[in-house]
């Protein structure tokens, strides 16, 4: 092991001491509140209101390949997914999934298939499938659900590229609501341009902490809070010092 | 906890595989390779099911007669000429090629040409819908770049050039590393809800 090795198994060993760490006093205290992200705010509103209206939510959950770091945040458009599933059980119209990749599409049908389960609620089998595989194909194919399945509102979590101003552009269309979140820069820039309610950073990874996931996704973003504050005292410092030529 | 077998099978995969990236030891790291080429396996089975999936719905939509059969029509029509072709020839055979520099491609460049379109409208849009001080700053900002990139009849504006290489250096850069930090912790933070069981997409 070098230097580095040993630096980066730190890391992620202190991560996770924090995060149960953090969970057990959760679990003792009453429940803080985060910052308030007006996306996520919406969505629970939107849940609602698309339970009341009878029509459905769509997820698009991107083209992260599941043996890339591009899948994690389609997993936590997975966990997203998992809780408006629950919400909205008791619709007429359950929500549904899209997926450029084909491991993420049957994680979909898996998530939508454990909340039927758990709610003993019917599960479509086509509630999650694949759209496309290439980025444009995916967008093309997701488009048309937006149009076809009397969908309320459009949540994109997951990892796109520009291809996301084709989703964007038929839930406006069809004048829907979108959120969108994506871990890749020209993602990000075309959810902040052409979504109602674009989910920044890290914030695209905070939907399960948001929507009731359990006391561990709470605790991550307390962690990922800490951690990013020690990054800016990090890079501060280091400004510092390079300016006063110690570095 | 449902599915405790699958749960502890996820998590001790997921431990092997993070420990084999850190720690440099032979039996390690060939458990790692093994696991993920595994992995690798699984995810084209899933493709192939993917597949199979998308069909179904595109048959089902054909069947049921709606405005838009003829969309689901050509989609299975070239899924089976497709598979067809390259099943038969391979990938890298001149008809298998043809197929794809001849529809895919330019299929796929009208709709890229079609985003332009897209993003000028949004771009409108976006100060009627949040017309707050970030989302001028972003307007003006997207103005200056295209400006400074593609100057109206040829004609530059002194000083909009340096004006925009210092945008693409200096703030642009400093936002984009923020919003990088921000996605890996995110990363780091799903993988360890995955790997500690409290996310658990498998079924479990």
């Amino acid at each position: 092991m070098n230097a580095s090795d040993v630096l980066g198994l730190l890391f992620i060993g202190v991560f996770l001491l924090l995060m149960l760490a953090f969970a057990s006093m959760r679990a003792r205290q009453a429940g803080r509140v985060f910052r308030e992200i007006a996306a996520f705010a919406r969505l629970r509103r939107a849940v609602g209101v698309s339970v009341e209206a009878g029509n459905r939510l769509h997820l698009s959950l991107g083209r992260g390949i599941i043996t890339s770091a591009q899948s994690a945040v389609g997993f936590a458009g997975l966990s997203v997914l998992d809780r408006v599933a629950r919400a909205a059980s008791v619709s007429d119209r359950p929500p549904i999934a899209s997926a450029g990749e084909g491991g993420l599409a049957i994680l979909a049908q898996d998530t939508l298939r454990g909340a039927a389960r758990d709610l003993g609620a019917d599960f479509d089998p086509f509630a999650g499938r694949i759209s496309g595989l290439t980025p444009f194909s995916y967008a093309a194919g997701a488009m048309p659900i937006a149009h076809d399945e009397e969908v309320g509102a459009n949540v994109a979590i997951g990892s796109y590229g520009s291809e996301a101003a084709l989703l964007a552009e038929a839930g406006e269309r069809s004048g829907s609501l979108i959120l969108a979140g994506s871990d890749n820069l020209a993602g990000q820039a075309i959810a902040y341009a052409m979504a109602h309610e674009p989910l920044l950073g890290e914030e695209a990874f905070a939907g399960g902490a948001y929507l009731g996931a359990g006391p561990l996704h709470a605790a991550s973003l307390r962690v990922q809070d800490l951690w990013r504050w020690l990054l800016i005292l990090a890079i501060l410092a280091g400004a510092v010092l390079k300016l006063s030529g110690v570095l | 906890m449902k599915a405790p077998f699958a749960t502890a099978l996820a998590i001790a995969v997921g431990l092997i595989v993070l420990l084999g990236y850190f720690v440099r030891l032979g039996v390690l790291a060939s458990l790692r390779a093994l696991l993920l080429d595994w992995a690798i396996v699984v995810a084209a089975v899933a493709l192939l099911l993917g597949i199979i999936n998308l069909a179904v719905v595109h048959w089902r939509k054909m069947v049921a007669e709606r405005a838009d059969s003829v969309y689901s029509a050509v989609l299975l029509a070239a899924l089976g000429v497709t598979l067809i072709v390259v099943g038969i020839f391979g990938p890298a055979h001149p008809l298998s090629l043809w197929l794809f520099n001849n529809i895919q491609v330019p299929v796929e460049g009208s709709l890229m040409a079609i985003l332009a379109v897209f993003l000028t409208v949004s771009a409108a849009r976006l100060l009627h819908r949040r017309s707050d001080p970030l989302s001028i700053m972003f307007f003006v900002t997207v103005v200056v770049v295209l400006l400074a990139s593609a100057p109206l009849l040829g004609r530059e504006i002194p000083g909009l050039s340096e004006f925009r290489a210092w945008i693409a250096q200096v703030p642009a850069v400093g936002g984009a590393r923020g919003l990088l930090l921000g996605v890996a912790l995110g990363i780091v933070a799903t993988g360890l809800r995955i790997l500690s069981g409290a996310d658990r997409p498998y079924g479990g």
